[in-house]
């Protein structure tokens, strides 16, 4: 479960990122977090990872409380969310099958664990004939469901991604937004960030909208700017 | 690992410098302490018994000498020995065979525990009733003192610049190591890796600049001392000098070496991966 209360971020520059949001999301719940540039969308991000911690407020993810997490407790923290960003972040002198191994090695993963969960994942976010490739030998949006596997390889309770279709054209996008919906029919909370209006109409999930650092509605519905 | 030969080779190359420098001066330090010892054994005070004391009455003394700060031993020897001493010494052709015991003065020969303070135990020595004169190659045990202390100061300055130079060339290296790995690291915190986790590869790739440095600098230091060595061995001007066989402390140069090379090369290694690792 995730829950923002009252929080308020201020960067060191002055800018007034979030202004007291507060807002919550069930376990199993996928949510879309849209508004336009500036509203302080990636700082919710930044926050859920760890990243930075708010000025005010209370954040809770996942049985972490964010608002006081000690450093040595961020890498666990992070175990719990699988993150999927615009650019991939693949490594490119990897193979998919090394990227993803990468991401569970990180985690202490034991190599049966990794030679066993590593097919097994390719298979849902179906690549697994791709497994000896390197990301450059892939398209847009496989490239995209590399990252989407690498944020589920061990597996964590939430996956966050933000602007996940930002660099794909509107097939693979919609692609990637099945595919994440039947990742969250697994069970996992997904939380997309996107400024997609029809592919977050298409799906009809909740929808909280932010703008100038405070939450303007939250609900299902359609997204209209 | 080693991926960057220049600065891996630079790396390396300031750990050999570092610890041969210190490695050279620490020995000639060890040397200088060693022949300061020697001499200490051979370079005693001779203390001169007052003619006006009977031989029973200079004997006395010793009771008095041996209690006097700083004196590790103090042996009597009698105007008869100090003869004999005398002519086992010097005749070579029998020219003092002859010699009168009575010219010799009763004396007693001390030795200290702490050449440094040959001053004030001459003073304390002179200050016995009794002591008539007192002699003492000061000159030559300040020398020694003097070399040696020079030395230790040397040294520590000059291990302390090129310790923190060595520990910034190494850093700088596995800077570049580390910025190459750059997107690989904050994945892996993304993912949750801690820490630890990331930082043993370049702990490890430290280490190992660490230790070549030192293996290669022990190499040269052998070498350079043995050279030394052999070259005052056939000096005519520096038989006086003696030095320390290397057979004799190869173990303990090779522990601080390794010891020192491996500090450096970690030390190096946190000190570049730290910046990366706060994400």
């Amino acid at each position: 479960m995730i829950r923002f209360t009252d929080v308020i971020k201020t960067y060191d520059n002055g800018t007034e990122a979030l202004k007291g949001i507060s807002f919550s999301i069930e376990d199993g719940e996928f949510v879309f977090l849209v508004g336009p540039s500036g509203s302080g969308k990636s700082t919710i991000i930044k926050l859920l990872t760890g990243e930075i911690i708010p000025n005010d407020g209370r954040i809770m993810a996942n049985g972490f409380s964010l608002s006081n997490i000690g450093e040595w407790q961020i890498p666990y923290m992070r175990r719990t969310i699988g993150t999927i960003f615009q650019d991939f972040r693949l490594i490119g002198k990897k193979t998919v099958y090394d990227n993803l191994s990468l991401a569970m090695r990180a985690v202490d993963a034991a190599p049966r664990e990794v030679k066993n969960r590593i097919p097994y994942v390719l298979e849902l976010v179906g690549l697994e004939n791709k497994m000896n490739r390197y990301p450059d030998e892939l398209s847009g949006g496989e490239q995209q469901r590399v990252a989407i596997a690498r944020a589920l390889v061990n597996n964590p309770a939430t996956i966050v991604a933000d602007e996940p279709t930002g660099n794909l054209d509107p097939g693979r996008s919609l692609e990637i937004m099945t595919l994440l919906e039947r990742i969250n029919a697994l069970g996992t909370t997904v939380l997309v960030v996107t400024h997609e209006k029809e592919l977050v109409n298409r799906l009809g999930k909740r929808i909280i909208m932010i703008d100038e650092g405070k939450v303007v509605s939250d609900g299902l519905g359609s997204y209209e700017v | 690992m080693f991926s960057h030969g220049f600065m891996s080779f630079a790396a390396i190359g300031i750990t050999v410098a570092c610890l041969l420098i210190m490695g050279t001066f620490s020995l000639v330090a060890v040397n200088a302490n060693q022949n300061l010892k020697d001499l200490q054994k051979e370079n005693a005070i001779l203390a001169f018994v007052s003619d006006d004391l009977t031989d029973e009455q200079a004997q006395a003394l010793h009771s008095q000498l041996s209690v006097v700060d700083n004196v590790s031993d103090c042996t009597f020897v009698s105007r008869q020995q100090a003869r004999d001493e005398y002519v086992q010494k010097y005749d070579e052709d029998d020219l003092y065979s002859d010699l009168e015991a009575g010219i010799f003065r009763n004396r007693y020969v001390l030795h200290l525990t702490d050449p440094d303070q040959m001053k004030g135990t001459i003073e304390a020595v002179r200050g016995v009733s009794g002591i008539e004169k007192v002699r003492a190659d000061e000159d030559i045990s300040n020398g020694f003192v003097t070399l040696r202390n020079i030395a230790s100061v040397i040294s520590i300055a000059l291990i302390t610049i090129l310790f923190v130079v060595s520990v910034f060339i190494i850093s700088n290296t596995i800077k570049l190591t580390t910025f190459d790995r750059r997107d690989e690291i904050a994945i892996m915190k993304m993912v949750g890796a801690t820490n630890g986790f990331i930082r043993w590869p370049f702990v490890f790739e430290g280490l190992l600049f660490g230790f070549c440095g030192a293996a290669v600098a022990f190499g040269l230091q052998w070498l350079l001392y043995e050279a030394v060595a052999r070259g005052i061995a056939n000096s005519d001007t520096l038989q006086l000098v003696s030095v320390v066989p290397f057979g004799n402390i190869w173990a303990p140069v090779a522990g601080v070496f390794a010891a020192a090379g491996i500090v450096i090369g970690v030390g190096g290694s946190l000190t570049a991966i730290r910046k990366f690792l706060q994400v």
